[in-house]
């Protein structure tokens, strides 16, 4: 096995709030290693994006985060300012979701990649110039060197979300977190975008992870998946089997929710996710689990193997899940 | 290029300006003359003017009646304006100049102004950026309850305060006034002595009020979403902090840094007052006091052109700080 | 949090299962009641205002003694300028008249100003900001114009040359009462307050207008009246009461600063403004009455402080980020 260039252990993140202490995320394990794209999938709430925030750094200082994160070797849960200085932008390098409100507004696109670049490389300011247009042309952006004097809020969406890409691989990091790109963007564009992300990741050998709601995003993408649930990973699996073979009753849930042609009804999953405020014990998915039982509920099923995937429902070896007809 | 479209907006805008000037200026025009009746306060003031003396009063100030009567009496009254103080009517009472006096108000008030938002506003800007570095921090807590305090005490109350203790009852500085009574010539150190109260009670103000909107305004800024990316970026806390939080948080603080300096040569009446200084505060309580046309006219033209050239100028600025703003 | 799109489910076990999981979830009007009380300065000044406001509604009752009622007295030039004392808990003034009770009729007579205005100020500044903001167009344009001007004039100077004009147009004095009158200042306040209302409200609605859930109204016909009594009043509640607070303080404050220049309301003799006895405090300071400074500046800068608090805790309690964070 290649080794992992991001590799998570029991990652917590647990935010202090008013009405108490809500547990985010609940134990999180991941590796990524180069030039594979690791997709997280979850509902809104399921804690993906927290998970890679907090190990950047990047969430507000009411969160708690413990458990191990490293990057290269080097650790990031604890780490000094000074380090997570080192390792954003250089070492790991996120794209959010919303490029409009991402990129600040009053600064052409241009100085705000040469902002990127001399933050970590000992570049003049027109070396430096030079390389962000090159970046822009990277990424499929016409024009290159007119539009980098140009200011965000002059691109399209679709566009905006490319200069975030240029933005992000400008210091050549190891890792790249993408957030949600794809969410805010029009369906065409969507494609578009994840061809770019997908182009970087092989020809770069970059070790990518996707984090989105998106089930036709990881089809189209993802080489392995990690499903998320309430804070925790319930099935990881690589993506044919994961769409073939699923073997958590949430990722089977999920994949029956997605429309198809001749269904005459949706097919939802009933019930809503928990309130973190108060997680439940056992397993946070049983209450609207169609093939729960009482043990679901009392223990906090841990990861297993079953066939080539992982899984935490107890019972995933007797059951057969899959897409029901 | 952009900056000829912004050259374009101020040309196009000033051209604004006149006209604007002259219709605001024609509404005051019909305030002070239906407020204040002019002929009344005349003869207030003069108690044994005669009819002739009463009537040529009129006459020089153009002081018509009826609808029509107003309208000619203001282009005719704005027509001696243009002309240069020189040929300003007099003021009601003992037939003095009004500019002399009008120019001393206005440096008085420009000298106490200026120095208060010379220190008030970069100190207040400066205390809001501290405080919302680190929110929740001792000195945000005590900046801004201090802030508070400072802000919700009305500015008469704390400048008798102030004059109560530091010049009553301590003795340590003079009551009011620019020099004390009496003094000829140029003294700096006693002009500053004489200052100091006054532009205390200013700067208590400015500070309270410009930090308290910094802060909120930063702190507003640092929770957007490009403040994440810049400090995922792995840029440096300070570079976060300035090139992407307070350049972004000063964009609304601007606007009205432009609207408060303008409008601050009406004179800051109550300070003036508590403290018997001489400016554009207290020349407008006594015209007004005294009903004097032709004291209150040039004054309020001053005070609408400096308000609507800092207008522009508010805007001009936001437009330049924010590329989003579109100027046509 | 809770997603109330989500089918429901017919089991009793899933139910049950629900139940244990969900906290129940607090409405917005809670959730915004608890930020409000979260913040201390504004939770001891709601319960200052209430004793206070309990103490001067009741003014015939807890009042010592009547407005102008002399309480010793004061021929032959003695028992004036008594210090506090038993008889009179913070001292009398020049005619012998109990300065706390005097007190309690002023706070009572200035906070009716206050109120009175700035509820009339909210009313129209809430009409033409909402009216504004969603219609746009010439009205929106001409409004802005007029109100940033009126806005970016010292407060005062307009006040008082507002002052004077008003004063002097007889149909107006004939509506709104003499210059003198609290009827007058009160209109007075309300006239020129409600523009600052009226930039806060119709810089809401714009926020709002934008927003799904009005394209969702008008999808399903609602009417403009609708939309704008239905969905976007009650969710600029948060701004339109802030502005309130801020209107009353600014009206007593208003109040007072004109008194200061004499050009304040005069109630006659049944009654006494707080602008008034701080009028009187500027003489009590010379003779250095300190009694006749303090008490009435004191309850002013009270009166000022608690609303100014209360203001800040409604603002906490809109604002929905508080809710993560220590």
């Amino acid at each position: 096995m290649i080794a992992s260039l991001l590799s998570l252990k029991d990652l917590r993140v647990t935010f202090r709030t008013m009405n108490g202490q809500v547990s985010a995320v609940r134990g999180v394990d991941l590796d990524v290693a180069p030039g594979e794209m690791v997709g997280v999938v979850g509902e809104s709430g399921s804690g993906k994006s927290v998970t890679f925030l907090g190990i950047m750094g990047l969430l507000p200082n009411s969160a708690i985060i413990s458990g191990s994160a490293t990057v290269d070797g080097i650790e990031l849960v604890g780490a000094e300012n000074k380090t997570m200085r080192k390792v954003r932008g250089k070492k790991i390098a996120m794209i959010f979701q919303d490029p409009l409100s991402a990129l600040n507004p009053v600064y052409r696109v241009g100085d705000q990649i040469v902002e990127m670049i001399q933050s970590h490389q000992h570049l003049s300011k027109s070396a430096a110039s030079a390389r962000a247009v090159e970046l822009l042309d990277i990424v499929g952006i016409p024009q290159p060197k007119q539009r980098s004097r140009q200011y965000p809020h002059e691109f399209s969406g679709g566009m905006r979300q490319r200069v975030m890409i240029a933005m992000a691989i400008s210091n050549d990091p190891d890792v790249l977190i993408a957030d949600e790109p794809t969410t805010a963007l029009d369906v065409t564009v969507q494609a578009q975008i994840l061809e770019v992300i997908q182009r970087i990741q092989k020809e770069m050998n970059k070790a990518v992870v996707m984090i989105t709601h998106d089930l036709g995003v990881i089809a189209r993408v993802a080489d392995r998946v990690q499903v998320m649930y309430a804070g925790r990973v319930v099935e990881r699996a690589g993506v044919d089997e994961l769409f073939s073979h699923p073997t958590h009753p949430y990722s089977e849930g999920l994949l029956n929710s997605l429309p198809r042609v001749g269904q005459s009804r949706l097919q939802p999953i009933p019930g809503r996710p928990p309130n973190m405020l108060r997680p439940p014990d056992g397993c946070a998915f049983s209450a609207r689990c169609e093939y729960a039982l009482d043990v679901c509920r009392t223990g906090m099923p841990e990861l297993r193997r079953v066939g080539p995937s992982m899984t935490a429902c107890i019972r995933a070896a007797e059951l057969t899940l899959g897409v029901k007809a | 290029m952009g900056g000829c479209v912004l050259l374009r907006f101020i040309v196009r805008r000033l051209l604004w300006v006149g006209p604007t000037i002259v219709f605001v200026t024609f509404l005051v025009y019909i305030a002070i003359r239906i407020g204040f009746n002019p002929e009344a306060s005349y003869m207030r003031a003069n108690p044994r003017a005669t009819e002739a003396k009463v009537q040529q009063y009129k006459d020089v100030n153009g002081l018509y009646e009826g609808a029509w009567g107003y309208v000619r009496g203001y282009f005719r009254w704005l027509w001696q304006f243009v002309q240069g103080p020189d040929a300003w009517p007099r003021s009601i009472k003992g037939r003095a100049e009004v500019w002399p006096p009008l120019r001393y108000s206005i440096f008085n008030t420009l000298r106490l102004a200026g120095i208060a938002s010379m220190i008030g506003i970069p100190v207040g800007l400066g205390i809001g950026i501290l405080a919302a570095r680190k929110p929740g921090s001792w000195f945000d807590s005590i900046a801004n309850t201090t802030a508070f305090f400072a802000g919700a005490v009305p500015p008469f109350v704390s400048g008798v305060v102030l004059q109560l203790v530091f010049a009553v009852q301590l003795g340590w500085l003079p009551v009011g006034g620019v020099y004390s009574p009496g003094h000829q010539g140029f003294d700096l150190v006693l002009m500053i002595k004489h200052l100091i109260l006054p532009v205390s009670v200013v700067i208590i103000q400015t500070v309270a009020g410009y930090s308290r909107y910094m802060r909120a305004s930063l702190l507003d800024v640092k929770s957007s979403d490009f403040v994440r990316t810049a400090r995922a970026k792995g840029l440096s806390e300070r570079t976060v902090l300035f090139r992407h939080g307070v350049r972004n948080a000063m964009i609304p603080i601007v606007t009205v840094l432009a609207l408060d300096i303008g409008a601050l040569i009406g004179g800051l009446i109550i300070t003036e007052k508590i403290f018997n200084y001489p400016g554009m505060g207290v020349f407008f309580i006594n015209a007004s006091g005294k009903g004097d046309f032709p004291q209150l006219m040039p004054y309020m033209v001053i005070i609408v052109t400096s308000i609507l050239l800092f207008n522009l100028l508010a805007d001009v600025t936001y437009a330049f700080l924010d590329p989003r703003i579109r100027l046509d | 949090m809770t997603d109330d799109t989500a089918p429901a489910v017919d089991t009793v076990e899933a139910l049950d299962a629900r139940e244990a999981l969900n906290v129940k979830g607090l409405s917005p009007f809670q959730m915004a009641r608890k930020r409000y009380f979260h913040h201390k300065g504004a939770a001891v000044s709601t319960v200052v205002m209430a004793i206070l406001l309990f103490i001067v509604v009741f003014a015939p009752l807890t009042a010592r003694y009547g407005v102008n009622q002399q309480v010793l007295d004061i021929s032959e030039g003695k028992n004036q300028y008594l210090s506090p004392r038993s008889i009179a808990w913070m001292g009398t003034d020049q005619i012998g008249r109990d300065l706390f009770s005097r007190l309690i009729w002023g706070v009572r007579t200035s906070l009716f100003i206050g109120v009175s205005s700035a509820i009339l100020s909210v009313i129209i500044g809430t009409a033409v900001g909402a009216i504004a903001g969603l219609r746009g167009g010439w009205f929106d344009d001409i409004m802005m114009r007029v109100t940033d001007l009126f806005l970016a004039f010292p407060f005062i100077v307009i006040i008082i040359i507002m002052r004077a004009f008003l004063g002097a147009v007889p149909w107006i004095t004939g509506i709104i009462g003499d210059v003198s009158s609290i009827r007058f200042i009160i209109a007075l306040f309300a006239i020129f307050g409600w523009m600052g209302v009226a930039r806060l409200v119709r810089g809401q609605v714009l926020a709002l207008k934008e927003r799904e859930f009005i394209e969702a109204a008008r999808a399903v016909g609602a009417s403009n009246t609708r939309i704008v009594l239905s969905h976007l009043l009650p969710n600029s509640i948060g701004p339109i009461l802030i502005a309130l607070t801020l209107s009353v303080i600014g009206a007593i404050v208003g109040e007072s600063t004109l008194s200061f220049f004499g050009l304040g309301p005069q109630p006659g003799a049944d009654a006494v403004s707080l602008g008034q006895l701080v009028e009187l405090s500027a003489e009590g300071a010379k003779q250095g009455n300190w009694w006749m400074v303090v008490f009435p500046c004191g309850a002013l800068v009270l009166l000022a402080i608690c609303i100014n608090f209360i203001g800040d805790g409604m603002r906490d309690a809109v604002d929905a980020k508080m809710d993560i964070g220590g």
